[in-house]
């Protein structure tokens, strides 16, 4: 029989994630997954899981499950307290929840998403190959509602013996690589000089579609429209009102402002856990 | 690495420019949209030979295409500039025939842009054939090309909360089918009486609309089958599974003017 999780507190946006659906941009699919996916394989890994089966992703204020069956899980990413039943387990190690017991994934001490990984993986039915829920199309699971029921797949074999988990810790400042983008011709010598070297910090609108940040607006050098053109997964684009916007995994696949600078995607997994007003600095890669 | 080429494109040597899109992609801006299909048309023939390095995602834009997963972008960028591109011709690419019932709300003031009776817009639009250009703004949202400049129609000044799934619709050089409700600012002219074909994610081809693909609007009960593919593989399989109309999100962060339907 599967093995059920059910939703006693869904927390503030908890979504299915796993690597996202990447190879169908030129249908207007965003590529979507998880957003500090290093912590989404670690987590996947310290259960026996592959790395990248599907597993929920916590915003801010966590999330409660209760099994129907013993379940073991991992709590990571974002640093947060966890219990079972009220009482303290492990965070970034293997949990043993029993039957019917309570796994309460606490609000976030610091950085953003929590990942909730379970022994067998999150069972959801895939769309276009994945499990994630894609908050800018709506492909995928919907976020996650009280007394929503999740589905847990078979564990491939017994959780490993725990193993020192190198977690990275959310950042007190996100220092960001940046190269240059397609359209960095777009804006002003001095709006170049400025969005590298201004202190801008992480806007509380950020999502899972962009990280907004604010800062000194840059200026353009041309006018007018941009037509429609693909956009990558770290684009930094800027839209009128100059302030830049980091695109993360639920970013559109076309868009028509100019894309200034581009972030390599190893340094996303820290955008995904810069809580609003973390100080963001941008730099040359 | 800005590169600039000079690949043959659309009979004659059009400048193409590579343009930097960060450690593993390439943006390819050609100088038009007719080259730009072209440029696309290619890069889709050398895959399908295999004699295109690795590439993850192919997205053709308005006048662009992202090569997105490159192992080494500015090695491509050198071979595309010497890339023969022969043009677009009628018969590239496969043709759905998209049945329309010419009975959207904006149609009056598109008879009146085009200085033609209601009566006759359905006729006019439907005498052209269109050409998938490039996808966005909703999964299966297809922009297409091929209504001559002298139909080209302003947005609405005030979009619409809710466009149904299934409106015909126009903006700027571009027709559409809206796959699902979502709010949009475009004109609607008509209805797909059953939307379901545009967007099935169970269906191996799951967008009936792929950028490439040659479009047909005919008039409703002239159609043979909704959304009927000829000359390719067949595009509608299941349309029992129902159209996707889930309202999880609509375009809003950063996605930019263009972005927007």
């Amino acid at each position: 029989m599967t093995t059920k999780l059910t939703a006693v507190r869904s927390g503030a946006l908890t979504t299915v994630q796993d690597a996202g659906r990447p190879g169908h941009a030129h249908l207007g699919v965003p590529r979507s997954g998880a957003l500090d996916a290093p912590a989404m394989r670690l987590a996947n890994r310290l259960l026996g899981n592959a790395s990248d089966a599907a597993v929920l992703e916590t915003t801010l204020t966590g999330c409660a499950l209760r099994p129907d069956q013993d379940v073991t899980v991992v709590v990571g990413g974002a640093p947060c307290p966890v219990t079972v039943d009220g009482r303290p387990a492990a965070w970034g190690a293997p949990v043993r929840v029993p039957a019917g017991s309570v796994l309460d994934v606490g609000a976030a001490t610091a950085g953003v998403r929590s990942y909730v990984a379970v022994a067998g993986g999150v069972a959801a039915e895939p769309v276009l190959g994945s499990r994630s829920t894609d908050l800018l199309s709506g492909l995928g699971p919907a976020p996650l509602r009280d007394g929503d029921v999740v589905a847990v797949g078979t564990p491939a074999g017994p959780v490993p013996a725990p193993v020192a988990a190198p977690w990275a810790g959310p950042p007190a400042e996100l220092v960001l690589p940046v190269r240059p983008g397609p359209r960095a011709d777009w804006f002003t010598a001095a709006a170049l000089r400025t969005f590298t070297s201004a202190a801008y910090r992480v806007s509380p609108h950020s999502n899972r579609i962009g990280l907004r940040t604010e800062g000194p607006p840059l200026e353009r050098a041309a006018a007018g429209e941009l037509p429609s053109e693909g956009m990558v997964l770290g684009a930094v684009q800027v839209p009128p009102d100059g302030r830049p916007v980091l695109f993360l995994h639920d970013h559109p696949t076309t868009g028509g402002y100019p894309v200034v600078a581009v972030v390599p995607e190893p340094a996303l997994a820290a955008a995904a856990q810069a809580a609003a007003g973390t100080p963001v600095r941008f730099t040359p890669a | 690495m800005t590169a600039h080429g000079t690949a043959h494109t659309g009979g004659r040597t059009g400048a193409l420019t590579a343009r930097p899109a960060g450690r593993h992609a390439l943006l390819v801006e050609l100088p038009d949209a007719e080259r730009t299909a072209a440029f696309h048309a290619e890069v889709l023939r050398r895959r399908a030979a295999g004699a295109l390095p690795p590439v993850e995602e192919i997205v053709p834009g308005a006048r662009t295409v992202l090569l997105d997963g490159v192992p080494d972008p500015e090695a491509l960028a050198r071979r595309i500039a010497g890339w023969e591109v022969p043009p677009v011709t009628d018969d590239t690419g496969d043709v759905v025939e998209i049945p329309v019932r010419y009975d959207g709300p904006d149609l009056a003031d598109v008879a009146a842009l085009w200085g033609v009776g209601p009566g006759e817009v359905g006729a006019l639009h439907g005498s052209h054939t269109y050409r998938v250009a490039f996808c966005g703004f909703a999964p299966g949202f297809g922009y297409l090309t091929g209504l001559p400049p002298h139909l080209h129609v302003p947005r609405r000044s005030t979009p619409r909360t809710r466009v149904p799934a299934g409106a015909v619709a126009l903006a700027g050089p571009y027709s559409a089918v809206y796959p699902r409700a979502t709010p949009g600012g475009w004109q609607l002219i008509g209805t797909m009486p059953d939307p379901r074909p545009l967007w099935d994610p169970a269906r191996e081809r799951a967008a009936l609309l792929t950028p490439g693909t040659r479009v047909r609007f005919v008039t409703a009960g002239d159609a043979t089958a909704a959304g009927t593919t000829t000359g390719g593989a067949a595009a509608v399989a299941d349309t029992t599974t129902g159209a996707n109309t889930t309202t999880g999100g609509t375009a809003a962060a950063g996605a930019g003017p263009e972005a927007g339907a």
